[in-house]
């Protein structure tokens, strides 16, 4: 794990302050499973992403003004006047797009793989935290330029929590710091919309923590068995992460620059108006699906329970599979009902961005349910009477196999080819 | 020293181009990338728009002075008087700390009496005192640079002439700064 450099500098520092050797054993001779494909690329677009919203969301306080009377015309004033405004304005509202999208494949992947099972439970329940805060800050964070979006996604998100029993309109009050969203509510989302991201940093080093003490996952779902299976972090997966960067910052900048406003709402180009509402209002994409499901439930408590539930139930996940295989690639039946719930959370996205009536309403009520009946029922079910294809016997072997992967002394010189 | 494809020896690999051109052009796109993050901090086009002002002079009587704010700085606006203007041009060249002579002060050589100024201290920033000082122009309170009645340091800290702003009449009774 130490380091070896004639440079004394570095010797001096890595003597008081093991940063060098830090770094080299978490980013440059980590080992890592030689199978990983494409879809693990998306743990570090997604710290990528929390860095790029960080970086523009810095420089976007410094010319945003949180309060009800400014908030808008200091946006205005970002797009407008404020030099490359309109570009760190674009790149940070589509940035959370970018986000959520990242982190979605993310989950998505985890899931198909096992991810989430012994021994990484903790680290599983690490990025549901995760995924909530980036909820809650993408939320704040659409409230800030004050348009009617802005203004009426405050109003009903907030309202949610009005449906908790006795004390609902106590809580939301005390939300708004108000009797409706106003400036209070306004300082206070544009307060923790700063604080949040940086509670998140802190918590991804702790998901990071745990993904280092048993390593990642990876396709085969089997655990590593010793060095033939691994292969250093360094230069293989920077360069592949860097690659895959590469091709994300294309289709982000595709966004930034050709259709700024396309994942937006023109709604919200007119200042909040608190005695109007818009004829039709939707969240922002990323939360349609959990909107749909809200609005599949024809009671208004029950829904926002729902709501809630079909976030919190994936921290059950770890012990509602009950299959001792974790990846979905031995496992057939697993595997369909999978592609069905990718399907279904599409599917109740689509409804979410419709009215609740009609076809919307019917289908939306479909794949509500089979949301929680995959993983209530079906998860338990199929590990128990599935029967999984044989598992390799080790990555290794199975790299081999197929001729894949990284020649068989990698790991021991990587510095040995020229 | 590396090994050509065919063993022999070489300067520079293909490994070696490929590492300066992509570590190249990677500063070049990082630079590009940062440059927005840089800029954005610099004076907004709504700042800059407010880059000039037109004042009216015609109510400055000889011997007084306005300030009027230009670019969120005070500019002094010196009707000067006859003895002001004669007492600044009796000056050495010798005896300045930075010597300037009178009319180089002045923009509108046809119009001696209107001196123009910012009104900051070239030490720290302050804005000196209108009619102070051991040379009848400004004083400044904050280290005490003393300036004549040209805006010119004499005594103190500060190490360079009170800045004359671009300015140019319009008319008789009106300037316009910036």
């Amino acid at each position: 794990m130490g380091i070896q450099t004639n440079n004394s500098i570095v010797k001096w520092i890595e003597y008081r302050l093991p940063v060098f050797s830090t770094l080299n054993h978490s980013l440059i001779d980590y080992p890592t499973p030689r199978n990983l494909n494409y879809w693990y690329n998306f743990g570090s677009l997604a710290g990528v992403c929390l860095v790029v919203q960080i970086i523009t969301g810095i420089v976007l306080a410094m010319h945003y003004t949180p309060h009800a009377s400014m908030a808008f015309d200091s946006t205005e004033h970002i797009m407008r006047d404020v030099n490359y405004g309109w570009l760190l304005r674009y790149i940070h509202a589509n940035g959370a797009s970018m986000f959520f999208l990242v982190v979605y494949i993310h989950i998505f992947r985890g899931l198909y793989y096992g991810s989430y099972k012994m021994p990484r439970e903790l680290l599983w329940w690490l990025g549901i935290v995760i995924l909530l805060l980036m909820m809650a800050t993408a939320f704040m964070g659409y409230v800030l330029p004050w348009g009617q979006m802005s203004f009426w996604g405050a109003t009903v998100i907030t309202n949610l929590f009005s449906a908790i029993p006795l004390v609902g309109t106590p809580i939301v009050e005390w939300l708004w710091g108000g009797f409706a969203v106003g400036n209070a509510t306004l300082s206070r989302f544009y307060s923790l919309h700063y604080l949040l991201p940086f509670v998140i940093v802190g918590l991804v080093m702790l998901h990071l923590l745990a993904l280092h003490q048993h390593k990642s996952n990876n396709p085969l779902g089997i655990d590593i068995k010793g060095p033939q299976d691994t292969i250093p972090f360094h230069p293989y997966y920077t360069a592949k992460d860097l690659f895959g960067l590469g091709v994300f910052a294309i289709v982000f900048a595709g966004f930034v620059f050709f259709a700024p406003n396309y994942l937006g709402h023109p709604d919200n180009y007119i200042e909040a108006n608190p005695l109007v509402t818009p004829a039709h209002i939707v969240p922002e994409w990323y939360l349609l699906p959990f909107y749909a499901i809200l609005r599949s439930i024809p009671d208004k408590f029950l829904g926002v329970v729902a709501m809630f539930a079909s976030i919190f139930v994936l921290f059950l996940l770890p012990w509602l599979d009950t299959s001792r295989v974790r990846s979905a690639t031995f496992r057939p039946i697993y595997k369909q009902v999978f592609w069905l719930l990718l399907i279904c959370c599409v599917a109740l996205g689509w409804v979410g961005a419709n009215p609740p009536e009609g076809i919307y309403l019917v289908v939306g009520r479909i794949a509500t349910t089979f949301y929680f009946l995959f993983f209530l029922v079906l998860m338990p079910l199929i590990g128990w009477f599935e029967r999984p294809r044989p598992l390799p016997e080790s990555i290794g072997a199975s790299v081999a196999k197929t001729g894949g992967g990284a020649p068989a002394d990698a790991h021991a010189k990587p510095e040995g080819r020229v | 020293m590396a090994q050509g494809k065919h063993g022999q020896p070489q300067g520079a690999s293909r490994r070696d181009f490929l590492y300066i051109a992509a570590g190249g052009l990677g500063a070049v796109g990082a630079g590009a990338f940062a440059w927005p993050f840089i800029h954005q901090m610099n004076p907004s086009k709504d700042v800059l728009a407010l880059s000039s002002i037109e004042v009216d002079i015609s109510k400055i009587t000889e011997g007084q002075t306005i300030t009027v704010s230009w670019r969120g700085k005070p500019v002094f606006i010196r009707h000067r008087t006859k003895a002001e203007i004669d007492a600044a041009r009796a000056v050495q060249l010798g005896e300045l700390p930075d010597p300037q002579p009178d009319d180089a002060r002045v923009r509108a050589k046809d119009r001696p009496q209107w001196l123009i100024l910012v009104g900051v201290c070239t030490h720290l920033g302050c804005v000196p005192l209108n009619n102070q000082g051991e040379y009848g122009g400004w004083f400044c309170p904050c280290h005490g640079s003393h300036y004549d009645t040209s805006g010119r340091i004499r005594k103190g800290p500060a190490p360079a002439n009170l800045e004359v702003p671009s300015y140019e009449f319009l008319g008789d009774n009106a300037v316009r700064i910036g």
